[in-house]
């Protein structure tokens, strides 16, 4: 059984092609490992109707659409009518949402089916899973080590075969470093390639959504679907979606770019070591490296940490306990209501960066940093742009560590840090994945490729490229 | 000192905040609907509900009438617009905040006149701005809750700012008039005052005159109609001056209207204001807006009140006084011409629709706009009138007939045998009978007593009840008399 639940989307979608498995019994599979590996705790809700999805998807004559009968997971930030959508907090523990994201409609519209929706930290925020009202998640390499997060459901679930793909979003890391600490691929694509539509935002102008799986190729064939203009969706990009696949399996030369200046400042060995061995194999199979400068870098993570706070600040002010969601108990008065709402709904991370937010929003510090923040955030996409002219994609790590155990970081700047590789590309609106390159202390390294505006085949391209030279991915 | 000599030390200086209701049919981030009136939270979205992960999506509409507007007062329009959040809880703000406009509103400087006790006085505008409308508290409802309606969240709204160039409350209520006009000769408001398509805000403070330097400013929020405006104007004018007479300062505040008790009262103070933490929203891009997109609109802007005002005069002949009273409203403006354009005599339509037209208007507290008398019913009227068809009194009686039932002017004239008889052979001949009938009224005429000459005119009408047309009537009789 492990078998075909492990295997790859292309491999599996050969199968379900020559009718050799059903899209019935492939659920089953996979529902029955969901319920072995109950203890990873990756999911918050199942869907129930899996099953009887797949018998009306296995009745359809035709096959309409690649991924037809591929059952999935969707993080738990996306909104599926008629099923709860928590986004990991007690404040929506118990929301049913009345409508669709874009991202599950176009998935949904391609005949995947939904296995469940997965954990995730509270509203996004974290880098571990554990800030989620419904526990944390454990990484199947190593249940005492994180995920990841905020992604970290769907890391953990792609990891241990329990769906085929998996959703995710990316504001400051959140697909590609729980990527990295499971050692399966996880991309960012362009901000506005993909709508942002029935996405329960965290920061406006940094949220991303994407995709988890086995491999660079799986990534591409999942991230077409999701991906192309939508009018819900002012912030979406109107340009046409090359096709993904065809990107990354044909034969493209790369300049690789190397930000030598941040890769010499990396403190952890191993981590330094492993980027170091990757570039060198590609250099050995005819790649191209170019070393780049990549200025104001080092502010990335306090301008993110000012501006991500900023919009989620105005973001959660709807969970107010008036029309939906949590609310206190016989509040008695509408001050009350709103303080004890918001101060039991919310967990101790969403309320810190809510308090940080609105301080950085203040009469007479506006100016300081918000402002401050968004120049920093315009000369780091430019020096992105410039680096571009010479390069076609950027290498550095994903993180600068390997999973570390649960609950071993207690200091929030520490955890923070985790999104110090990753931050650049979401202030850039850069796509960005995230591939498996080695170990450290027997737990998965990432290798994480940064591309030009909507170039997302060429990250594909070149990830995919490593993933035939290598092995980490299997 | 009298208080009128207090009072006339003093100068008033207010500025405006109006918030006018565009009449877009969706609103300006949602495509429900805007309509007013129908059930509760019925036409709120998903979107106007701020569901978590919805988006907005900007109604180019809105931006067209705010264009609109921009180019008849003169203003700069801004090639880009960007939109910001305005954070503040409240729970008829379904997202804790307003998506209004900071930095960059779409309209910029500008400028109106307006006409106060005969001095013509130029007003500028700050800005305009678009943003949404929050929906509704209901706090009479229930006993020990509010109750919320939504309808109304997302409604697109312009926020006119003018200049402190108003120094009366007489002056604001002029103001006020004419962005009212303004808004609806545009058609981008119904600017209903009554149900909250138009309010506004006064910011009022005083000085001595001719001192240069403001004085601190109370905001008076949320008026709701012209009266209001002028009453509250006044009373917070006086009870500043009240203040600073003592010696004492104003406090710099914001305060509600009871249009009840006819007083202003604090509401909140400048230490309590709300800190609003504006910063662009990242859900919307800034909005270009072409020089080209501009200039097709200012082409095409429809005719504003000031030129239909010196067209009427010069096309149907109306004093300028006529001519400004029918185009205070937009609807009275289209009425007018109408009747104008199909009547035979334009001069005794003027007379006509100010007068008994009007009255009729006001006992029944209706607008043009749904008057029972159509502007087809009152052409058919005048144009009855003008060929002696029937006389003046049986008009006003057909007016109020066409008011009251659903009947054609041909219809009541038949019916109430009001049609007048102007044929000079069936008059001489009643004359003649009226004559032959008050031998002894004759004889006294013709020894000199010439005041018979009414009863003899009262005779003919009563005989003809009343439908004999006066002036046939006169000049036949004359000639008989005489004769």
């Amino acid at each position: 059984m492990n078998d075909i639940v492990s295997l790859n989307l292309e491999d599996q979608i050969g199968l379900l092609e020559k009718k050799e498995i059903s899209s019935y019994e492939l659920t089953s599979l996979y529902l029955e490992n969901i319920k072995e590996n109950k203890d990873l705790n990756c999911f918050i809700s199942l869907n129930e109707n899996a099953l009887e999805q797949a018998k009306v998807i296995d009745n359809l004559k035709d096959r309409q659409s690649p991924v037809q009968g591929i059952p999935i997971a969707h993080k738990d930030i996306f909104c599926v009518k008629g099923h709860k959508t928590t986004c990991g907090s007690k404040m929506l523990e118990n929301f049913i949402s009345p409508y669709s994201s874009t991202v599950f409609e176009k998935l949904d519209n391609s005949k995947t089916i939904m296995l469940g929706k997965t954990n995730m930290d509270e509203f996004a925020m974290g880098s571990s899973n554990e800030t989620s009202f419904f526990g944390k998640v454990k990484n199947p390499i190593n249940p005492l080590k994180s995920p990841g997060g905020s992604s970290g459901g769907s890391a953990a679930a792609v990891k241990a075969n329990l769906c085929a793909f998996a959703t995710g979003t990316d504001t400051g890391g959140s697909i590609r470093q729980p990527a990295s600490f499971c050692g399966i691929t996880g991309i960012k694509p362009t901000y506005g390639r993909v709508s942002r539509w029935g996405m329960i935002a965290f920061a406006s102008s940094l949220d991303q959504a994407g995709i988890f799986a086995k491999s660079a190729l799986d990534s591409a064939i999942a991230l077409e679907i999701i991906s192309g203009f939508d009018e819900k969706d002012s912030t979406s990009i109107n340009s046409k979606v090359p096709n993904l696949k065809e990107e990354t399996i044909s034969n493209m030369e790369h300049s690789i770019g190397v930000p030598m200046e941040i890769i010499e400042k990396i403190e952890d060995v191993n981590v330094k070591n492993n980027f170091l061995e990757s570039i060198k194999i590609l250099e050995k199979n005819g790649f191209k490296t170019k070393q780049i400068e990549l200025p104001f870098l080092d502010y990335s993570l306090p301008s993110y940490y000012v501006i991500a706070p900023a919009e989620c600040s105005a973001n959660l002010s709807r969970y107010d306990g008036i029309k939906f969601g949590y609310r206190c108990d016989n509040p008695r008065d509408l001050e009350d209501l709103y303080v004890r709402t918001r101060s039991e709904g919310f967990g101790e991370e969403v309320k810190k960066r809510i308090l940080i937010g609105t301080y950085c929003l203040s009469a007479g510090y506006f100016n300081a940093y918000y402002l401050k923040a968004q120049k920093i955030r315009a000369m780091i996409t430019e020096s992105f742009k410039n680096a571009f002219k010479n390069v076609s994609v950027i290498a550095m790590p994903t993180c600068s560590n390997g999973a570390f155990e649960l609950g071993s970081i207690q200091d929030p700047v520490k955890m923070y840090e985790q999104d110090i590789y990753t931050i650049p590309a979401n202030l850039a609106g850069l796509p960005a994945i995230s591939i498996p390159s080695g170990y450290t202390e027997e737990m998965p390294l990432g290798l994480q490729f940064i591309g030009n505006h909507l170039e997302e085949g060429k990250i594909l391209n070149i990830s995919h490229q490593f993933q035939k030279l290598t092995d980490h991915h299997v | 000192m009298s208080e009128k000599t207090e009072y006339s030390d003093w100068e008033p200086v207010i500025g405006l905040e109006i918030h006018v209701q565009l009449s877009t049919e969706s609103k300006i981030f949602s495509n429900a609907p805007t309509k007013f009136g129908i059930e509760q939270n019925s036409q709120a979205s998903i979107i106007d509900l701020g569901l978590p992960g919805v988006l907005p999506v900007l109604n180019k509409k809105a931006i067209e009438m705010a264009v609109k507007f921009g180019c008849s007062i003169n203003a700069e329009i801004s090639n880009t617009a960007i939109f910001a959040r305005k954070n503040y809880f409240y729970p008829d703000l379904p997202k804790g905040y307003q998506i209004s406009q900071l930095d960059d509103p779409i309209v910029g400087q500008g400028s109106v006149e307006i006409e106060c006790n005969e001095e013509k006085k130029l007003i500028g505008i700050t800005r305009a701005h678009l943003e949404e409308d929050a929906g509704k508290s209901i706090h009479d409802k229930y006993d020990s809750s509010s109750a919320i309606d939504l309808n109304r969240a997302g409604t697109p709204l312009l926020e006119i700012v003018s200049e402190p160039d108003l120094r009366s409350a007489k002056e604001a209520v002029a103001y006020l008039k004419k962005i009212h006009s303004i808004v609806t000769f545009l058609d981008i408001s119904d600017g209903d005052m009554s149900q909250g398509s138009l309010r506004c805000d006064a910011n009022v403070s005083i000085r001595k005159k001719g001192e240069s330097e403001f004085g601190f400013r109370t905001e008076i929020k949320n008026i709701n109609s012209f009266k209001f405006v002028e009453k509250a104007i006044n009373f917070e004018i006086l009870r500043q001056i009240k203040i600073k007479n003592l010696n004492n300062e104003i406090e710099q505040e914001t305060r509600l209207y009871d249009s009840q008790k006819n007083e202003t009262r604090s509401m909140r103070s400048k230490e309590h204001a709300n800190d609003y933490r504006y910063f662009p929203e990242p859900d919307l891009i800034p909005l270009q807006i072409s020089n080209e997109y501009i200039e097709n609109i200012r082409k095409s802007l429809p005719e504003l009140p000031e030129q239909k005002i010196s067209r009427f005069c010069s096309e149907y002949g109306l004093s300028i006084y006529e001519s400004e009273i029918l185009n205070s409203s937009k609807g009275m403006s289209n009425f007018f011409e109408k009747v104008a354009i199909s009547v035979k005599d334009v001069k005794t339509a003027v007379k006509w629709i100010l007068g008994d037209f009007s009255a009729i208007l006001n006992k029944n507290n209706c607008l043009v706009e749904d008057s029972l008398i159509s502007s087809s019913d009152l052409i058919d009227l005048l144009n009855c009138l003008y060929e002696n068809k029937i006389s003046g009194p049986a008009a006003k009686k057909v007016l109020e007939i066409l008011w009251n039932e659903d009947l054609k002017v041909e219809e009541i004239i038949e019916k109430e045998n009001l049609k007048q008889i102007s044929n000079e052979d069936d008059i001489s001949r009643i004359i003649s009978e009226v004559i032959s009938k008050n031998p002894k009224q004759l004889e006294q005429f013709k020894q000199g007593k010439e005041k018979l000459f009414g009863f003899f005119v009262g005779q003919v009408m009563k005989t003809t009840e009343g439908s004999a047309d006066p002036k046939v009537v006169n000049k036949i009789l004359k000639e008989k008399l005489n004769q």
